[in-house]
């Protein structure tokens, strides 16, 4: 298998079979509290991805020749939430300067994701995961594109759950069954739905 | 003594490196930060969070703006009025004119009038009986809605679920109360109304057309549950002193701009469409003999010619023409008119 193989490995995983929120079930606070509407949704998503894509790079670089290089493993995930919460920050303001359209649209979401635990999850599972053959670690490119897919996953998931609940609101539903009631079993069986991709060999 | 000492070097140097390395981590990204904030610093007028605070962050968009974060942005860069905001009202303007450092222009407090006077469980006829779901939106949409007129009061309250200050009520008929103590004139239920039957009104007009149907006279009637039909006779309109009411499309309609308050439409329409809230209360001018300098400002100024007298003489109001619309009191120089 070539490298192309390995990315489309590495994207199905990270979509699918090991998606972050549905298999993994990190990062769920944003899925339940925006995923109200698809606009949002979509933002929220956006800027996961982004954020997840700069965090996987910057945390590799920091695990490899901080971590590694000085035997301090045991410190990663003070050192990984430290950078992530600097870089949100950093690229916060960039934003903001630069983008300020998008700075107003992606809004709340941007300081929110510094707190995303599946932000920290893909940074920390980099550290440990392997290519398809088992045996080769993830190298600098794995990474990035292993957050890249990660993000992609946890927006793919976002938008679902947010066209079915937009569907839902104007559905009835009993009334001690509406809201987080409904969207919680939602949650559950779309968490079945894609059970169903583990047994995908790829 | 000796070993203690070894002891605490070497616990110093197993702990000293991670904290030598987070530290460094730390104090480069809080660096980083620090450049950054200084390179990519976007100024925003602290004016703006000022304003935010006295907004009463209700985001209830009268002002046309999305919320109240938009409206004070506006305010600072957009050189937006500052007495948009009808549920702060007079204070709340009075408060962002003096952040903003101008004058905040007079404010002309509305209320929202229905101008239905249908609606209710004992006053409405019905075409079919709907079973749908309950708002006015889904049930005009299904056949013209279930009530005879076309143009009137649906009775499913949207305008009251839209209210966000409490200011409509329900009373025993159905019927929707709206309190002019609590209307902030916001517009939420103009909007939510899908027969456009509410409109913001000046406080300070109390008369009202309380229909809004554009069928024509017999037809209005036949269809009207309250039998108070506007018919488009337009006898309000030749009635009126001031030339403030205009039929249009078989409905009367008052431009409140005009509008003096003097009640006169209302005594004349034969289906009692117009409802005057003032009826009963109004008084008499007098002119205080003492005070009257006999300018004949007062006499130019009333409607219906009810203050007769020579220029530099004595002037008296005819009881049995005056109309109470006070128009004549603000305009005496001598403050000699009141009314008893």
């Amino acid at each position: 298998m070539g490298y192309l193989g390995e990315i489309f490995v590495m994207a199905m995983t990270a979509i699918f079979i090991q998606n972050f929120v549905l298999a993994r079930f990190l990062g769920l606070c944003p899925y339940l509290g925006v995923s109200k509407k698809l606009d949002s949704a979509l933002g929220m998503g956006l800027a996961v991805i982004f954020v997840m894509t700069l965090a996987s790079a910057i945390t590799f670089l920091i695990n490899k020749y901080l971590l590694i290089r000085y035997d301090l493993l045991y410190l990663q995930t003070i050192a990984f939430i430290l950078t992530i919460a600097a870089l949100v920050q950093f690229v916060e303001m960039v934003i903001q300067k630069n983008a300020p359209a998008l700075y107003n649209s992606l809004g709340v979401f941007l300081p929110l994701i510094t707190t995303n635990c599946a932000v920290l999850g893909v940074a920390i599972l980099n550290t440990t995961a392997f290519r398809s053959d088992g045996v080769t670690a993830y190298n600098f490119l794995d990474s990035v594109l292993n957050g890249f897919f990660s993000g992609v996953g946890f927006t793919v998931v976002l938008l679902a759950m947010a066209g079915l609940r937009m569907r839902l609101e104007k559905s009835e539903i009993p009334k001690s069954m509406q809201g987080m009631p409904i969207a919680l079993i939602i949650a559950g069986i779309m968490a079945l739905a894609f059970y169903g991709f583990m047994g995908w060999k790829i | 003594m000796i070993f203690i000492l070894l002891e605490t070097a070497s616990i110093l140097s197993t702990i000293g490196l991670p904290v030598l390395i987070i530290g460094a981590l730390g104090l480069i990204f809080g660096l980083i930060l620090a450049i950054a904030s200084k390179l990519f610093e976007v100024k925003i007028d602290p004016r703006v969070e000022e304003i935010l605070s006295v907004l009463p962050g209700a985001n209830c968009g009268a002002c046309g703006k999305a919320g109240c974060a938009g409206y004070a942005a506006m305010i600072v860069n957009g050189g937006e009025a500052v007495n948009k905001c009808a549920p702060g009202g007079p204070d709340v303007a009075a408060q962002i004119a003096q952040i903003m450092g101008i004058e905040a222009g007079a404010m002309n407090r509305k209320v929202a009038v229905i101008h239905c006077s249908s609606g209710g469980y004992k006053n409405t006829n019905w075409k079919y009986s709907y079973d749908g779901v309950q708002t006015c939106k889904s049930a005009n949409s299904l056949a013209g809605g279930p009530n005879s007129c076309a143009w009137g009061c649906l009775g499913l309250n949207d305008c009251l679920a839209a209210c966000q200050f409490d200011a409509i009520s329900i009373d025993t008929n159905g019927m929707r109360l709206i309190d002019f103590d609590k209307c902030t004139a916001c517009g939420a239920c103009v909007k939510a109304c899908p027969r456009d039957l509410i409109d913001l009104v000046p406080l300070t007009r109390n008369v009202y057309i309380k229909c809004s149907s554009q069928d024509k006279g017999g037809e209005a009637r036949a269809v009207c549950g309250s039998t108070h039909p506007c018919i488009g006779c337009g006898l309000c309109s030749k009635e009126c002193p001031v030339d403030a009411i205009t039929i249009e499309n078989n409905l009367a309609h008052i431009d409140y701009d005009k509008c003096i308050n003097c009640g006169l439409c209302a005594t004349v329409c034969p289906t009692k469409a117009i409802l005057d809230l003032l009826v009963g209360t109004r008084q008499k001018a007098e002119i205080d003999p003492e005070s009257c300098i006999g300018c004949t400002i007062c006499a130019k100024v009333c409607p219906v010619s009810a203050i007769s007298g020579e220029i530099k003489k004595l002037h008296t109001v005819d009881k049995s023409k005056c109309i109470g619309c006070e128009q004549c009191v603000p305009k005496c120089p001598k403050k000699a008119i009141e009314m008893v």
